[in-house]
């Protein structure tokens, strides 16, 4: 019991803080928060939500919607965490917080609690917009993406995590973030469907991980069995797991 | 003989082929000021760190009150408050935030109204870390230091990069948390701070330690001479003579109307005083000087310590 208390001693406050300071980062806020809302909305204009043959019946916006729930997780996931946690190890911030009682667990549960929060509130607003101006809704049931959005939200924070232990310098983490985000948006299915690639380039979608977030959520969206998704599951939760394992054995205090 | 709060025998570290900490020892006793100053690059903060327990030593003992700071140092931390040399806060955090979060994590926890109170920054309660000037950020992270009411608490090069009007303010600080019987390690490589400040300065250079006492008692190791200094009207030989015939005086200079006595330290200037008003002799702009810890430091190591190799 005393271990319990002290290992979650700070936990909460410290979340909040980590949420406050990002809330405080405007260029952070507005791509977590209002840039795929945004685009949603631009691309409704242009194309609207009528159903299409090439979507089995759908409308455009109705898989834009799943698709651009990728599209939140890896800003936060790739560009996100990696910059701020680079960013505190760089300052110094980290090593303050190692002198106080403060478990190193408890730092990083609070940190991923904050990300969640903050990732969930943007697909949160972006499923509302979609609601709202094109009459977007999951077939699928709320708990369903609501898992599926949690296993592709943590998977990719340990990328995240991962790649700020392995950054020499924030600046170096930012850049690889970046790198490896934006190709990841657009070979994944997450803001263009998969359907309107080439067929050539579809292959490629295979090797990258976002696009099993996109196959899930959108399988969620869209009410398919659990059975069906099985292999996105998988990919993502062994992500997860090696991920998790390699941070834990590379990540820097200092 | 009290408890030592600090217990450090035989500590070594290197970085790669860099000795940083050579074989140091040495106690700090409870309620203690206890400075380590040398240049920059002497292993300083190194020591410090393995203190912290953000350094594991590569030999040697260390027991921070009584624990083992890499096998304790939870039950270490909960105990101790620590001011880190080139330690920055998320620059969007607010001063009020951050003495709520840190006091979140300790078990007793002050009051942080009070102590920020206490350290004049109420009134920036709601500024942001990164508004704060140099001096306001040292008075905070003292604040964060003590807020979860520790033992001891580590201060690394504290007043570095402050001007010497917040330096000393900063002075009367650090001396008020040793008043609340605070047991205090502190670096620095102004030896006049640690002159100021310390019980117990050790000096170290190049990973070694070259000397270990208090700053009074290292001054007057050096046998240095006092210097008393003042100016008069009109100085006959006579005078002259009569402060060179004093027992304790070594030398007699003059300058102008400027009377420069070298004697024995502390002894002198009771009997030059004397002599002066015996002759009746109206004197201005008297004054002593002494050596000072860095006159120590150059006579130990043989270097200026701004000189020193960084």
């Amino acid at each position: 019991m005393t271990t319990l208390t002290q290992t979650n001693r700070g936990l909460v406050p410290l979340m909040v803080v980590q949420m406050k300071l990002f809330l405080r980062e405007p260029v952070a806020t507005f791509f977590t928060i209002a840039f795929a809302p945004l685009l949603l909305l631009l691309f409704g204009a242009i194309y609207g939500n009528e159903p299409q043959e090439v979507f089995g019946g759908r409308g455009s916006m109705d898989v834009t919607v799943p698709g651009y729930i990728g599209i939140v997780i890896v800003t936060v996931a790739m560009i996100g965490i990696p910059i701020q946690t680079a960013t505190n190890r760089e300052l110094g911030v980290l090593r303050r917080y190692r002198v106080t009682p403060l478990r190193p667990l408890t730092y990083l549960i609070a940190d991923v609690a904050a990300y969640f929060l903050m990732t969930l509130t943007g697909t949160v607003l972006l499923i509302v917009v979609g609601a709202v101006a094109f009459g977007t809704r999951p077939v699928g049931s709320i708990p369903a993406v609501l898992a599926g959005f949690t296993i592709s939200a943590l998977s990719f924070f340990a990328l995240g995590y991962l790649l700020a232990s392995l950054a020499p310098t924030a600046r170096v983490a930012q850049t690889v973030g970046m790198v490896l985000a934006y190709p990841m948006m657009f070979l994944s299915g997450a803001s263009l469907p998969l359907e309107l690639l080439p067929p050539g380039l579809r292959h490629v979608t295979d090797f990258i991980p976002l696009t099993y977030v996109v196959k899930l959520l959108r399988g969620l969206w869209f009410d398919a069995p659990w059975a069906s998704l099985r292999l996105d599951v998988i990919v993502l939760s062994a992500i997860l797991i090696i991920a998790t394992a390699l941070s834990a054995r590379f990540f820097r205090w200092q | 003989m009290p408890v030592a709060v600090v217990s450090v025998v035989g500590l070594r570290k290197t970085y790669g082929s860099t000795v940083a900490v050579d074989g140091v020892s040495f106690e700090v006793g409870a309620g203690e000021v206890f400075g380590i100053v040398g240049p920059n690059g002497a292993g300083k903060t190194t020591t410090v760190e393995c203190l912290e327990g953000l350094r594991v030593p590569d030999e040697g003992v260390v027991r921070v009150l009584g624990l083992d700071p890499q096998r304790q140092g939870d039950a270490l931390r909960e105990r101790m408050g620590a001011q880190l040399q080139e330690s920055a806060l998320p620059a969007r955090i607010r001063v009020g935030e951050a003495m709520a979060l840190f006091a979140s994590f300790y078990s007793r926890p002050l009051p942080h109204g009070a102590l920020l109170d206490e350290l004049g920054l109420t009134d920036r309660d709601r500024v942001a870390w990164g508004a704060l000037s140099g001096g306001q950020r040292q008075r905070l992270a003292i604040a964060l230091a003590l807020v979860g009411d520790p033992d001891l608490i580590f201060f690394d090069e504290l007043t570095s990069g402050l001007d010497p009007q917040a330096r000393h303010a900063t002075w009367d600080l650090v001396r008020g948390v040793r008043d609340r019987g605070k047991t205090i390690v502190l670096t620095t490589h102004f030896m006049e701070e640690a002159e100021r400040l310390c019980d117990r300065v050790m000096i170290i250079d190049q990973g070694r330690v070259v000397a270990l006492d208090a700053p009074a008692n290292l001054v007057r190791s050096l046998g240095a001479e006092q210097r008393v200094t003042f100016t008069v009207e009109t100085a006959d030989d006579d005078i002259l003579a009569a402060l060179r015939a004093l027992a304790t005086v070594t030398r007699v200079e003059r300058s102008g109307d400027a009377i420069i006595v070298h004697g024995e330290p502390d002894r002198s200037l009771a009997p030059i005083l004397e002599v002066l008003n015996g002759a009746g002799v109206a004197f201005h702009d008297l004054h002593t000087e002494q050596a000072s810890l860095e006159d120590v430091f150059l006579a130990l190591t043989g270097r200026q310590i701004r000189d020193a190799p960084p």
